[in-house]
């Protein structure tokens, strides 16, 4: 029963990260359309490179962190959780 | 003749204050590091406990490592203005006069000339973030990568954003939270929350995100090398020949690329939050009427 319990936990965290992760998809539109729009501007006034690369930069970064959010949940899911989780299931049952 | 010999050893002495703090880290993480088969993807190593009336205060891994990185920046920028002179004759005062000036520039652009005093604190943070970031490629746990680290610097920010709020008053401070409309005030008090959580998690992510995808990535190389040269005798088929490049190319996107990037924006959210929640009007309204009660009383 216990080790019915304990697989059901890690099948649980298993799908949890497998689900975060899909967080990837918003950063992923969205930095598309800002590295589309950034080349379109450049195009259009190819000396304002510079100053459009930067700032396009470092919206993709600022845009990125709900990814990231996704990503430390999946890590946090598959390196921390189960352990925890299956210690305080065996420290409720009482072994 | 004298002064030009201690010139040079303050010199060493400053060049000593850089590099023998990475490498007392790395002495202390290669003998304190507990020996591990294959990949292991850990927190940082707790060395001691102190004991504290409230919770006990665990001295970790980066806590040290950012304070040696602290050391060695002070190192730093002591080299650097070390000989200083009106006219520069040195190639090292010229770059710290560089550094010097963007800094001052990126403030001037972003804060306006109000927060112009802003910029050693701003300076100081892009520093120890970049310098914290780039600690992993000597082979030192970052410190960027454990969350703690990251939320003080995150919590200190909060508390300068908070005080120049209060700078308007407290009440106009309170009606924040009232608007648009009264029924905002959660989202108000969560959204209020929300910038030193986002902040800190935005920096950590990054970096330990970075540092996760190259260990897996070098493991999973390192098996392939031993599935495909697995058959040959001897050393011969332990070679992770796979392990060569591919390394290399993650971590100068992952380690140096994502790092100096990181510092940056946690530097431009620094001064966009404080600068841009700053009450302008309120603060002016107040001076002028403190002002208009002195010139009564007077």
């Amino acid at each position: 029963m216990l080790e019915l319990a304990i697989g059901i936990m890690l099948a649980g965290c298993a799908l949890g990260a497998g689900i975060a992760v899909v967080t990837g998809i918003g950063p992923g539109i969205g930095e598309g359309q800002a590295v589309s729009k950034a080349c379109e501007a450049i195009g259009r006034q190819p000396e304002s490179k510079g100053a459009v690369t930067s700032t396009m930069i470092m919206g993709c970064a600022i845009a990125e962190t709900t990814g990231i959010y996704g990503l430390v949940i999946g890590i946090l899911l598959i390196f921390v959780a189960p352990s925890t989780f299956v210690n305080l299931l065996l420290k409720a049952v009482g072994k | 003749m004298k002064k030009e010999v201690r010139f040079k050893i303050v010199d060493l002495l400053l060049l000593a204050m850089i590099i023998l703090p990475f490498v007392a880290g790395i002495a202390v993480s290669v003998l304190t590091s507990p020996v591990s088969e294959g990949i292991s993807i850990t927190g940082a190593q707790v060395y001691f406990t102190i004991p504290m009336p409230l919770m006990d205060l665990p001295i970790t891994e980066s806590q040290l490592v950012s304070v040696l990185v602290m050391i060695a920046i002070t190192g730093l920028c002591l080299y650097l203005t070390h000989g200083i002179a009106v006219v520069p004759h040195s190639k090292r005062q010229l770059a710290a006069e560089w550094i010097v000036e963007k800094v001052q520039g990126l403030v001037d652009e972003n804060m306006g000339p109000r927060f112009a005093g802003y910029a050693p604190f701003i300076a100081s943070i892009m520093a120890l973030s970049a310098f914290s970031s780039l600690a992993c490629l000597v082979g030192l746990y970052s410190p960027t990568s454990d969350m703690n680290i990251v939320a003080g610097w995150a919590i200190l920010v909060f508390i300068l954003i908070t005080y120049y709020k209060l700078k308007g008053g407290l009440l106009n401070y309170l009606k924040g939270y009232l608007e648009p409309v009264p029924l905002f005030l959660p989202c108000n008090i969560i959204g209020e929350f929300a910038t030193p959580v986002s902040m800190s998690f935005r920096h950590y992510g990054n970096v330990l995100s970075g540092a996760v995808i190259s260990t897996l990535v070098a493991y999973a190389l390192q098996n392939l090398s031993a599935l495909i040269l697995g058959w040959l005798p001897g050393f011969l088929g332990e070679i992770p020949f796979l392990q060569v490049g591919l390394p290399a190319v993650l971590s100068l996107y992952f380690d140096i690329f994502s790092g100096l990037m990181q510092a940056f924006i946690f530097a431009m959210l620094t001064m966009l939050n404080i600068s841009l929640n700053f009450p302008e009007e309120a603060y002016e309204r107040r001076q002028a009427k403190r002002r208009n009660k002195a010139l009564h009383a007077a």
